[in-house]
Order: structure tokens, then C-alpha cells, then sequence
């Protein structure tokens, strides 16, 4: 499915953008250390990926919101936490982080997508893990509350975290320090934002992945 | 394994079955119908020894098996669907840490639901038993039983209609063979050397052996079969969860 890809991912907020059904999900997978692999290394933090010594370092937010619909924004971070090993005080800090103060005893399954996808970015928070992983997280999104996660990511990168994030949608590369484009299950290019449009002599990164595919 | 986090899951499992007090209520009120049914249909028949007391036990060895074994198999096969399953084994969670969780929640649920299912039986029903203990221990272990073969499966099915039809595909033939119909001893050969090896027959056997007129010396045995085999299914169902999925 992922052939001949061979890349490192650094500090700073990386950008994964493609289409759907290019492979995003796969990538971030084996990342992850959750994706059955056939041949092919993948190395996260000197560790090859899904080690043991990985899981309570990597914070993983899937596409769809992974959180229990039954139970409430309290309750599934308590429960989390537990997992991970880390403190109550942890809940509370995350629960801010996304701006969910509100919702704290409110059943999940009965948030709006956007809340929910924002409870399930607060799991992978808990911990502050020194890699995060996030596929598709500001799908839906209402904008202002995209630019302030945006501004999060920012904000954990600072803070000497990895964070990788998928998105189909190509306006979200000038956010990102790092770009990823990619296609049909390949890399198609790999820079900066300003690299990639000079790259490809285009004005916008919409042009420079049209341009590149055409080449 | 780490019992904090088995705790933790168990706990999280109570709070999820907590938001749901109809399958709370049914799975409480449900067995006491069926065993009130039960003695109803049996009232005018006459005979030494009441039918009631004869079948009564053995239903309430298979009702908490097969209630257990279809709320766990679903109940996974959820966590599975829902994602949180693939979250949870990127984190650091013994397998059997997850297993023993669902285990100790549904086996805390079958305890009430079996308390409940022999009182009303043994008290209101007047069913005839050597020790009612003895009984209320058995259906826990039963329902243990059912539990851990709920967890197996689930990880076969990939859908919650799959995970249903393991019910018809893996319980009634256990139902069918388990003496409840015909005296094991009678079976045909085949049939008896196969019910042999299923854990329902000794979970049945069991029961049997606590009817009024039989010996109740055999329990301990059929007892310590039903939790081996509780035990061994869990240990396989920790063994098919997979953290790495194509």
C-alpha cells in the first residue's frame, strides 16, 4: 500500500495533507505501531515503533472521535488516566486545553462532532506525551475554533513535542512548520510550506500538489 | 498485568452499564420471569419428584451463561468498532489487564443478577436445593463462564449480527447435549464423549448434583472444570487481541 517511502519527522508541527484514500491514515498507523507492517522500519524516538517503551510517550488521536459515547468528558479522561498512570490533575488541564470546561459532566455521545473529536485530542493529551499523532483533528471544525487548536499545536510543539497532523484539506498547510504532501500512497514532496510552493512555482500549495502531480 | 488498571477498566465498564439501567433492569428481572415461567408450566404435573426441581437448577446454571455471553460479546465487539479498543492497546494495558477488567465488572453484574435469580426461586418459587449457596456460587461461576466465552468470540465476529450468531452456532448445541433433554448417560456415544469436552455439561452436572435426592458431592469437581475453562478462555481471548491490525 506505502511504497518507497523514507522520511524523518523532526520538532515542530508537521502537516500531513492528501486526499483521502492516499495512505495518511496507514502512514500515521504504522507511526503509531498499531498498523501490521510488511517489511519497512519504522523508528520513533530511537525505539522501533509500537515498543513498549513507546506507549505511554505517544498520544494518538484516530479519525474517528475514540472515546466511550456512554460515559462523560470527566469519566473518560479519569478513565484514561488511570491507563496511562498519570495524575487527576492531568484531567483538569486537558479538559481546558481544548475548552471544554463546560462540558465536563456531559454525556459524550451526546456532544457535537466537533466537542467530541476535541474530547478524544484531549485523551491523547493526558500525559503530555513527547509525540503526538493526530489524524484528521480539526475535520468540521467551526474556523475560530480551528486557528485556536492550531495554536495548541503550536503551543505543545513549543513545549519540545513531536506533532504530526493529517488534514485533506490543503488550506491548512501555511499553519504547519513542516509539510508532508501526499498521493497515492506516496510522498510527493517534503518541506517547508515556502520550500514547497517555490518548489513547484506555485502561489499556493492547492497549485504546487496540482503541479506536482502533473509533472 | 497491573490490578490498578484492571481495576480502572472494570470500574469504567460499571459506568457504562450504569448509563443503560434498562439492560440493568432486564438483566435482573428477565431470569426471575423465566424461572416463575418456569415453575408455572410445572405447577399441575404431577409426579415424586417436582419437575420444576428437577430442571429448575440446570436453567439457572444456563440463563446467567448465556445472558453474559451475549451482553460481553457485544459489548466488546463496541470497543472494537468505536476505535477505543485500537487507543487502549497503544497505551500501556496489559491485555490481560483488559480482559480481566470486563471479567470482574460482568462478574460482579452476574453475582447480582444470580443473588436475585436464586431468591426468588429457592424462597418464592419453593425450589427444592441441597444448598442454596452452593447454587448462588455456580451461577456466578457460570456466568464467569459465559463471560470469558463472550470474549473469545467477539474476537471472531466483526460484526455485532456475527457475534449474535455465535450464540445459535455455539451455545444451543452446548444447550442441546448438556443433559438437560436427555440424561448425558443415554446420549450416543459420539454425543456423550462430545458434551464431555463442553463446559455447560459440568456447569449443568453441577446443579444436578444439588437437587433434592442426589448427592452434592461431586460439585467441587464440576466446579473447578467450569472455572478452568473460564480461565483458559480468557488467557486465548488475551492471545487473539491483536495491537497490530491490517
Amino acid at each position: 500500500m506505502l511504497d518507497g517511502i523514507d522520511l524523518r519527522i523532526g520538532a515542530g508541527v508537521t502537516g500531513l495533507l492528501g486526499p483521502s484514500g492516499s495512505g495518511k491514515t496507514t502512514l500515521l498507523r504504522a507511526i503509531v505501531g498499531v498498523q501490521r507492517t510488511h517489511g519497512g522500519t519504522v523508528t520513533v524516538l530511537g525505539s522501533p515503533a509500537g515498543a513498549k517503551a513507546l506507549r505511554s510517550r505517544i498520544g494518538y488521536v484516530t479519525q474517528a472521535a475514540s472515546v466511550y459515547d456512554d460515559l462523560t468528558l470527566t469519566e473518560n479522561l479519569r478513565f484514561f488516566a488511570r491507563v496511562l498512570g498519570v495524575g487527576p490533575d492531568e484531567v483538569e488541564r486537558v479538559v481546558r486545553a481544548v475548552d471544554l470546561g463546560g462540558h465536563r459532566d456531559h454525556v459524550v455521545g451526546r456532544m457535537s462532532g466537533g466537542q467530541r473529536s476535541r474530547a478524544s485530542l484531549a485523551v491523547a493529551l493526558l500525559g503530555s506525551p513527547a509525540v503526538l499523532v493526530l489524524d484528521e483533528p480539526t475535520v468540521g471544525l467551526d474556523p475560530v475554533l480551528r486557528r485556536d487548536l492550531w495554536a495548541l499545536f503550536h503551543r505543545l510543539a513549543d513545549d519540545g513535542a513531536v506533532v504530526l497532523v493529517s488534514s485533506h484539506v490543503m488550506d491548512e498547510a501555511d499553519r504547519c512548520d513542516q509539510l508532508l504532501l501526499m498521493r497515492a500512497g506516496a510522498i510527493i514532496a517534503d518541506g517547508t510550506p515556502a520550500e514547497i510552493r517555490a518548489g513547484a512555482g506555485a502561489d499556493d500549495i492547492e497549485t504546487a500538489f496540482l503541479r506536482l502531480v502533473e509533472r | 498485568m497491573r490490578p490498578a488498571r484492571t481495576l480502572a477498566v472494570a470500574v469504567r465498564v460499571l459506568q457504562q452499564v450504569r448509563r443503560d439501567p434498562r439492560t440493568l433492569a432486564m438483566l435482573v428481572v428477565v431470569p426471575c420471569v423465566l424461572m416463575a415461567l418456569l415453575w408455572w408450566m410445572y405447577r399441575d404435573v404431577p409426579g415424586p419428584v417436582s419437575p420444576f426441581d428437577r430442571s429448575g437448577p440446570a436453567l439457572l446454571a444456563i440463563f446467567p451463561f448465556v445472558v453474559m455471553f451475549l451482553v460481553t460479546s457485544v459489548t466488546t465487539l463496541r470497543e472494537r468498532s468505536s476505535g477505543t479498543l485500537e487507543r487502549l492497546l497503544a497505551m500501556p494495558l496489559g491485555r490481560l489487564d483488559l480482559l480481566l477488567g470486563y471479567g470482574l465488572a460482568f462478574g460482579l453484574l452476574a453475582a447480582i443478577q444470580s443473588v436475585v435469580a436464586v431468591a426468588v426461586s429457592v424462597w418464592l418459587l419453593g425450589m427444592h436445593v441441597h444448598s442454596a449457596w452452593l447454587l448462588l456460587l455456580m451461577a456466578v461461576a457460570d456466568a464467569v463462564l459465559g463471560t470469558s466465552l463472550g470474549l473469545f468470540v467477539s474476537a471472531f465476529a466483526h460484526t455485532e449480527f456475527q457475534a449474535v450468531q455465535f450464540m445459535p452456532a455455539l451455545v444451543v448445541p452446548q444447550i442441546l447435549v448438556c443433559g438437560l433433554f436427555v440424561p448425558r448417560a443415554q446420549l450416543p456415544g459420539v454425543l456423550h464423549a462430545i458434551s464431555d469436552v463442553l463446559p455447560l455439561s459440568y456447569a449443568v452436572d453441577a446443579m444436578r448434583h444439588l437437587t433434592v435426592g442426589a448427592t452434592s458431592t461431586g460439585v467441587a469437581g464440576d466446579l473447578g472444570v467450569v472455572v478452568g475453562y473460564a480461565v483458559a478462555l480468557l488467557v486465548l481471548g488475551a492471545a487473539t487481541l491483536r495491537r497490530r491490525t491490517p
